[in-house]
This record gives structure tokens, C-alpha cells and sequence, in this order.
């Protein structure tokens, strides 16, 4: 008998829990040195509670109903579950806190595009350190972390979720039309960019600044000329390089167009990228704002790593990196990935 | 210099080949075997894929090619439909680098000429029958102007469905309203205009930044791409 699963997920069989599970074991090893506490919290929770992290195209997307009649969801991610605990069993806990978590959680799926609907994280939090120390910190935690499972191409982006919000703020692009331009930056639709710069008005130089300053990226020579308005987010961005051990710097690659697509972050944004994968296979950033909802007013970092996507990009790097290379090796054994 | 600085380019076959192939003859690209043998899917040479342009951003989004070049109408196909007004922004996660120029289409709102039988089929049975080879796009348009709509789903010809009474109305791509002519419709609203559009992977657009840098910088400074 064929008993069907929903797409997006799948059962794990031995091999698999076996590779999987060198990579979290090495990884649990890793925030365990730098002395992050693993927590477990439910999969459900009340989505009235939930609702105040304000998670934009990440929020979560399964709703059940309790015996009460109760609106019950599936957590889509761990940060906010954990500004929940810290609220509420850490009121008045000294900081920094750390804590990490392997946790699945769940999000809705485009049909046919690979995407998971449940999804095995591995992540930390950060809570009560400010930037740039904090900052620093995550991202040592981070490279770190790939470096212990064997990645050997990462590579690191960071952008600063600020500096466009100033950018529009400082060039005084009218309030209604900065949701539009976010958007479009949000998606890296540039085409959409300048056709909503154009609608909102907005020309010259100004326009030219919008457009431009988002697609610079590049090594730390981007932080030394940046216009005006984005001093302050560039600043900070070189604040947090400063404190970076060599080793993790040389993964940077500055990026001052990246703004993920969670709301909450409030400063630095990170991705992770690899040439064996087309998607970013972990992301994190800064949410100074996020314990403040959930009644703990702390400034917090933290990432997540996606196993699975991590275990593919290792997978696709035993076997030689790179797009063509990928398309060699389909064609020549007829097998696909 | 023989290959796009490194870079995979998916290139589309179809009506925006010619296009893209001359584009990238201008990049200082050898196209010579592209354009002579048309079964052929891998220029590994040059750096090219080819396939249907709706293919495209399928294989950008997964990172098989770093760039592509396809329609404004591919991508708005794609975006998923949410309905209800919703926000829907989420379409392939691939990045829209540049507006290239070429192909200019007009998606338009056909029927048969003479009295509109859409709108007859809206004042007397409050919903309109609609074929099309665009099912999302058609579908948001009627939602977006208020109009109750059927979506018939086709695969060529689209004008054909008009013509035999399947449907009163069509949403297609034109060029130059020719066929449309020969068919005996009309265009009734037009829609959106479209070209060919520059994608990137998003992966790709970090990692390869200088190259990729590099190659936008050039085709901006070909006459004819970002003036559309």
C-alpha cells in the first residue's frame, strides 16, 4: 500500500538521520562552546500570542482550533517562541542570554518549487547585547558553525534593514509611497524600483541614490564612501567588522541592499549563501524591538541555519561546485540531483 | 572574449531569441552555433543555456543559470494568485536586474468586433468567459476591475476560442494586432505592456556581484535596453 505525505515534507530514513545528524551533532558541539543553552519549546502556540512578532511573508500559516475553540498555530520559526520564554520565564534575568535550538518549523509552500513546509532549523539567540558586540558575536557563532560541519565556500552577506527606511526617510520620499519601494527592494524587482521611484515622484540625484546604493555590494572598500543618509547604518555595519577575527571577516561580502523578508529585523541582516546552492541556506539578524512586544524590552541577534539546505550544499560541494558543473554531471550520468 | 565573464545565461527560445542573441553578439559573445543549430541545449563554451523563455526563471530561481533573459508576461504569470484582494508579491525568487527593451508586447483584452459579446455575456449572465494562455495574469485583471470572470485555460491559438463561441472575450500577448485582425477581434483593453526582462539568481547576484556588475553595465550602455 502507497500511503501519501503532504509536499514539502518527508519521512527521514537511516542514512539520512545519519548525515543529518553529524551536522547537528557538530553544530550542537559548536554553540555549546560558546556557551549557548539548548531549549525546546511546543511546535503549537496560541496565535494571539504569536501575532505580536509581526512576521510579514514568514508568518505562520497553520491554524487548528483547540477543544475550546482556541486558535492554536504552528510556529514558523523559533525567534519569536523565544522572545515568548525570555518575556516570560527570564523577566527578570540578568543578560546576555544565549540560547540555541534544533527545532522543525513549519511555513506554507509554492506548489512545485521545492520548498519546505516543514523545515529542521538549527539556530541561536542572542539576547541582551547590544550592537556591534553582539552582532559580532552571532556572526563568529555563525562561521564558526559552517566551518565545523566542512562548508568550505560560504560566504556571509551583510546589510543593515535601517538603511534604506533612512535612505527614503533622509531623501524625503512621501510616506505613502515608501511601502511600495520597500517591496520592490525586498524582492530585488530594480525594474519595479525605478518605475515606483518615478511614480512617487521622486527624481535626480535622489532617485539615482535609491536605485544605486541597494545594489552595491562588495568587501569592506563599501563601507568607506557611503552617501549621507546611510552613514549611520554604514557605520554601524563597520563598527561590527571591526570586532571580527579574520577568519570570519574574509567571509563577509557587504551587502547594502539585503533586507529579509521578516519585519521584525531592526539592524544588521545576515544570509548565508554557497555556490552549491541557488538559495541561502541560513539567515538571521538584529530585532532590537522584538522582546519590547512581548513585554521584555531587550535589544537581541540570533540566526538559523536550514539543515537541510545545509546538508545539500555540502552534498553539492563533494561533487564540484558551480552551475555548469551541476549541469555536466546531470547529463554525463543522467541522474539528477 | 568568448564566454559572459563566467556566468550561466539562460537564454530563451522562441520570440525573444533573436533578440537576446544579438544582445549578447554585441557583449563580444560568439553566437555563431547558437544561431546555426537550434536542437542543441548546452553551449558550454559561452556560457548558454536554451530553453522555452517560461522555463527561465525555473532554472534561475534554482541557480542552474547565475542569469536569464525572459518576457515581463513570463514573470507576472508566475506570480502565485492570491485572491481577495490579498497581497501577492510572492512570484519566482529571482531578482528583476534590468528592463532590456526588446520584445515590447501589449497583453490585451480581445473579443469579437462588432457589439462587445463580453459585455453582453456581463449585463445579462454577470460573468464573463475568458480563454487565455495566461491564466493568473487574466484571472487577477478581471478580480482587480471588479468583473466576475471564467478562466478557460489553452495551450495555442487562443483565438480560435472566441471564434467557435467557447468564450466571449481572450487575454493574450500582441505585437503588432495582426492575428487578432485576421481573426476578426478587437482589442477591447489593453492591459500591460511587456519586454524582455534581465533575472538573476539571488545566490548568484552575491557571489558573482563583480561579474555580474560588470555584464549590467555594459548592456546599460547598449542603445536599445532600459528605455522601454
Amino acid at each position: 500500500m502507497i500511503h501519501p505525505i503532504p509536499s514539502g515534507t518527508r519521512d527521514v530514513l537511516p542514512q539520512e538521520t545519519g548525515e543529518v545528524r553529524a551536522i547537528t551533532d557538530t553544530l550542537r558541539g559548536v554553540f555549546d562552546r560558546h556557551k549557548y543553552g539548548e531549549i525546546y519549546t511546543p511546535a503549537l502556540e496560541y496565535e494571539s500570542v504569536l501575532a505580536r512578532a509581526d512576521m510579514a511573508e514568514a508568518r505562520p500559516a497553520y491554524r487548528v482550533f483547540d477543544e475550546t475553540g482556541t486558535v492554536l498555530m504552528l510556529r514558523s520559526d523559533m525567534t519569536a517562541p523565544i522572545a515568548r520564554v525570555v518575556a516570560t520565564r527570564y523577566a527578570d534575568s540578568e543578560v546576555p542570554l544565549r540560547f540555541c535550538y534544533f527545532a522543525h518549523t513549519y511555513r506554507g509552500v509554492r506548489p512545485q518549487r521545492g520548498q519546505l513546509r516543514e523545515m529542521l532549523q538549527a539556530g541561536i539567540e542572542l539576547i541582551g547585547a547590544p550592537a556591534p558586540e553582539g552582532t559580532a558575536e552571532a556572526l563568529t557563532v555563525l562561521c564558526d558553525s559552517l566551518q565545523a560541519v566542512g562548508l568550505k565556500d560560504f560566504r556571509i552577506g551583510v546589510g543593515d534593514a535601517s538603511l534604506f527606511p533612512a535612505l527614503m526617510e533622509s531623501l524625503q520620499v512621501s510616506e505613502d509611497h515608501r511601502g511600495g519601494l520597500l517591496e520592490a527592494l525586498v524582492r530585488r524587482n530594480f525594474v519595479a524600483l525605478e518605475h515606483r521611484l518615478h511614480e512617487a515622484g521622486v527624481s535626480g540625484e535622489a532617485a539615482e541614490l535609491l536605485l544605486e546604493v541597494p545594489q552595491r555590494r562588495g568587501g569592506p572598500e563599501l563601507l568607506t564612501d557611503a552617501p549621507a543618509p546611510a552613514v549611520e547604518a554604514v557605520t554601524g555595519m563597520r563598527r561590527v567588522y571591526e570586532l571580527l577575527e579574520e577568519n570570519v571577516a574574509a567571509r563577509v561580502i557587504f551587502d547594502l541592499g539585503l533586507v529579509r523578508n521578516i519585519d521584525y529585523y531592526t539592524g544588521a541582516v545576515f544570509e548565508v549563501y554557497d555556490p552549491a546552492l541557488g538559495a541561502p541556506i541560513g539567515g538571521g539578524g538584529r530585532y532590537d524591538d522584538l522582546l519590547g512586544r512581548f513585554g521584555r524590552s531587550l535589544p537581541a541577534v540570533g540566526f538559523a541555519l536550514y539543515v537541510d539546505s545545509l546538508h545539500q550544499a555540502l552534498a553539492g560541494e563533494e561533487r564540484g561546485t558551480g552551475a555548469l558543473a551541476e549541469l555536466r554531471s546531470v547529463a554525463s550520468t543522467g541522474e539528477p540531483r | 572574449m568568448s564566454t559572459a565573464n563566467g556566468l550561466t545565461i539562460a537564454v530563451p527560445r522562441g520570440a525573444l531569441f533573436e533578440g537576446t542573441v544579438e544582445l549578447l553578439s554585441s557583449l563580444g559573445i560568439d553566437t555563431g552555433e547558437l544561431r546555426t543549430n537550434d536542437r542543441k541545449l548546452l553551449f558550454e563554451d559561452i556560457g548558454v543555456v536554451t530553453m522555452r523563455p517560461s522555463d527561465v526563471p525555473t532554472y534561475v530561481e534554482a541557480g542552474a543559470a547565475d542569469i536569464g533573459v525572459t518576457g515581463k508576461d513570463v514573470l507576472l504569470e508566475q506570480l502565485a494568485h492570491a485572491g481577495g484582494g490579498a497581497s501577492q508579491s510572492t512570484g519566482r525568487d529571482v531578482y528583476e536586474l534590468l528592463d532590456l527593451g526588446f520584445g515590447r508586447c501589449t497583453m490585451v483584452l480581445a473579443s469579437k468586433a462588432g457589439p462587445d459579446p463580453a459585455l453582453e455575456s456581463l449585463r445579462r449572465l454577470g460573468v464573463m468567459r475568458v480563454a487565455t494562455k495566461y491564466p493568473r495574469i487574466a484571472a487577477r485583471y478581471l478580480e482587480e476591475t471588479g468583473r466576475q470572470g471564467e478562466i478557460v485555460e489553452v495551450k495555442g491559438s487562443v483565438e480560435l476560442a472566441p471564434l467557435t463561441g467557447m468564450v466571449e472575450a481572450i487575454v493574450d500577448l500582441t505585437a503588432t494586432g495582426t492575428t487578432l485582425r485576421e481573426n476578426n477581434l478587437v482589442v477591447r483593453e489593453e492591459l500591460m505592456v511587456c519586454t524582455a526582462r534581465l533575472i538573476a539568481n539571488p545566490v548568484a547576484h552575491k557571489l558573482k556581484a563583480a561579474r555580474i556588475d560588470e555584464l549590467l553595465e555594459r548592456l546599460r550602455g547598449l542603445p536599445a535596453a532600459g528605455k522601454a
